[in-house]
């Protein structure tokens, strides 16, 4: 059984087609990246996965549940960070963390807010209202809320948006040792040296269709290129 | 002074969208309406009241009163028998009139022996809002110049009545019929009075809970919007039944809370605004609100409360941001204050059909219609009401449980396919 199943998946919005009928499975363990340009369906793609959009035709599996008629058993499975997500502004990060695992009543919810922090790794400024923090330790403590909750299946759009680049790699760090311990990561990302070092394998997607696939290596040697910027670059134009 | 210009017109092409300006033209409307319905007050003030009489006395003083009836007011039953009374009373309750004046014998007589006269008042009193006590106020004031004539010619006349008795010739008693009850020594303004914590601070307090705490509904949805917090609420394992529930629940607590402060601080400004008279009490009158009424209030109110906050939360689902919220609640204020009006100026009973069907459609007139109803025992209002309000609650609530269900919430696309698809090929021509 994948972790997840793509079958055909087109979503509209009114009478924009932002995905056109794109298909991909990922296994357990496995990072799984989607690149493309801006406005290519990615974080829509993402979306329809994390039980967010409607689908409007194909349909998508998160292990053995299917999206449309079990949202509510994906939603235990799965943990998603948005791209632009925000926190509540006038509770602390610790608060948040722990309303946040409150939700999570047949797991360990101490341990949890423990993990969370540990990732956000705000020091004292945990304690500090949401609304204090800078662009980065908001995303650090998004991330931390996302992973803390030991997802089957993390779907993380633009994990690192925003972050510095000691930040960004430890980060990226924290998402190879989740892999580790079983949880399977489905990201977006414009980082190709991002892509290229944390992703098993990825799509690369343009205007809701699914382009080219692969993992990393394999597709700089299909399109004898040093680097996925460049692959990126020579299947998109 | 270029940039100043750009700035200028940027703004005010953000201030001036449909979402600012319909609201100001229906207020608009609304004052314009109130403005109209203000006349009509004017004019029945300076219409003739409808009455009947029965005067068994032919002194002097008294045909100068009946003079001054016949001049002022349509007479629609008038006798010298004074056990016509019911049959008076039932003549001017079919003409729609509103009150009985019987002149006693000796009235005249009375007066010349330095006596007061009476002029006993039975009133017909249809209903305890503001539009009844302007109606029965023409009646008082008809009274009043009959006093004032009468004290005007002993005066003239230089009789040697006593002063007290020649400035103040007559004494009104009344005895008002009301829903059934007879209340003795009670003019309807009295009764007014009394009723006036039912009358206008319930109506005063539901709307204020309604407008506070459904503005806070709205506002917290157009806040988990801007501040992007809905899109991972909406992912966690987490019920939509128990998102729309619990906000709904909290904002409920927190109006209750405030409607015990305004209601304490409220009663307070009525009973500093001497409303009525303080020392007669409803209770005396048989006018008081038994444990059974107010648990039927409080369950008035109670739904009343959840079908607001659930028709904001469904208001709420249209807000982007904060911006758009402050619009949102527009409808809401419109829906608790027109209520709040009808109900302090009218019975609910003395209404024509258009506008009962109206109040009683808009959930929040029930709580506010009930203690006045309760007190009269009007059983049938409130329970219909509460069961109304209960279904329309319901109903609103699954409605907003399903837009949760949908994706409506994150795409905002409520416009339909089709008007997007209009608007797609009209942009392609
Ligand atoms: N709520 C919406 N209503 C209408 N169209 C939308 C909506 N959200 C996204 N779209 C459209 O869907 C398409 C895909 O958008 P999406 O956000 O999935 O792109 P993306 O790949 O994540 O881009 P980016 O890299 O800029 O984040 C775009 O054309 C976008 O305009
Ligand atoms: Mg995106």
């Amino acid at each position: 059984m994948h972790t997840v199943e793509v079958n055909n998946l087109v979503k509209d919005y009114g009478a924009i087609q932002a995905i056109k009928g794109i298909s991909f499975n990922i296994d357990q363990g496995e990072i799984f990246g989607l690149i493309g340009p801006n406005g290519a369906g990615k974080t829509t793609a993402l979306r329809v996965i994390s039980t967010l959009l409607q689908i409007t035709s194909g349909s998508v599996k998160v292990l053995e549940y299917d999206v449309k008629k079990n949202p509510e058993e994906v939603r235990k499975l799965i943990s998603y960070l948005p791209e632009d997500a925000g926190a509540y502004k006038n509770l602390t990060g610790r608060a948040y963390l722990t309303f946040i695992a409150n939700f999570f009543t047949y797991k360990n919810t101490k341990e949890m807010i423990e993990k969370g922090i540990t990732i956000a790794d705000l020091e004292d400024r945990i304690d500090d209202k949401v609304d204090t923090y800078s662009k980065g330790m908001k995303r650090r403590l998004l991330v931390g809320r996302a992973l803390m909750t030991d997802p089957r299946l993390a779907i993380l759009d633009e994990p690192t948006s925003g972050l510095d680049v000691i930040n960004a790699q430890e980060i990226r760090k924290i998402i190879k040792d989740i892999t580790r311990a079983g949880t399977t990561v489905l990201l977006s990302s414009h980082n190709m040296l991002e892509v290229e070092y944390l992703c098993d394998r990825i799509a690369l997607i343009s205007d809701g269709i699914i382009v080219e696939r692969g993992r990393p290596k394999q597709l700089m040697e299909k399109y004898n290129a040093s680097n996925i910027e460049e692959v990126f670059t020579k299947v998109v134009q | 002074m270029k940039s100043l210009n750009n700035i200028i017109k940027k703004e005010i092409k953000e201030l001036l969208t449909p979402a600012t300006i319909i609201p100001i033209v229906v207020m608009a409307f609304i004052f314009g309406s109130i403005g109209t319905s203000m006349e009509g007050i004017q004019e029945e003030l300076e219409e003739k009241p409808v009455i009947g009489y029965i005067v068994q006395d032919t002194g002097d003083l008294v045909t100068l009163a009946v003079s001054i009836i016949d001049n002022r007011s349509e007479v629609v039953f008038n006798s010298t028998n004074i056990n016509d009374k019911s049959i008076g009373l039932e003549q001017i309750g079919e003409n729609d009139g509103m009150a009985l004046i019987v002149i006693t014998q000796n009235f005249s007589k009375n007066i010349h022996n330095n006596k007061m006269g009476e002029i006993e008042v039975y009133w017909i009193m249809k209903g305890a809002g503001i539009m009844d006590s302007i109606s029965s106020e023409t009646v008082e004031q008809l009274i009043g110049s009959i006093n004032y004539e009468i004290s005007k010619s002993l005066i003239e006349e230089n009789s040697t009545i006593n002063a007290t008795i020649a400035l103040n010739p007559s004494n009104k008693i009344d005895t008002t019929y009301f829903k059934g009850k007879e209340f003795n020594r009670l003019s309807p303004g009295i009764i007014i009075g009394l009723l006036s914590t039912q009358s206008f601070l319930f109506p005063i307090v539901m709307m204020m809970i309604i407008i506070v705490a459904g503005s806070m509904v709205i506002s917290s949805m157009a806040m988990e919007k801007e501040n992007k917090t809905l899109e991972t609420l909406l992912t966690l394992p987490v019920k939509r039944t128990s998102i729309v529930t619990g906000k709904i629940v909290a904002s409920a607590v927190v109006g209750l809370i405030f409607a015990i402060i305004y209601m304490v601080g409220m009663s307070r400004y009525f009973s500093g605004l001497n409303f009525s008279v303080q020392e007669l009490n409803l209770a005396d009158f048989g006018l008081a609100l038994t444990s059974d009424d107010f648990v039927l209030m409080g369950i008035s109110l109670f739904v009343a409360l959840i079908s607001a906050l659930a028709l904001c939360m469904l208001l709420g689902t249209l807000a982007k941001n904060y911006k758009s919220a402050q619009t949102l609640t527009f409808p809401i204020t419109m829906l608790a204050l027109v209520p709040m009006f009808f109900t302090m100026f009218a019975d609910f009973d003395t209404l024509p059909l258009a506008l009962k069907a109206l109040v009683f459609a808009i959930p929040f007139s029930h709580p506010m219609m009930a203690a006045r109803a309760l007190i009269f025992n009007d059983y049938l209002l409130v329970v219909s009401g509460i069961i109304y309000v209960t279904v329309f609650a319901i109903v609103t609530i699954s409605i907003v449980v399903w837009v949760f269900k949908t994706d409506k919430l994150l795409t905002g696309s409520i416009r339909l396919k089709k008007f997007a698809d209009l608007r797609k090929h009209y942009r392609s021509r």
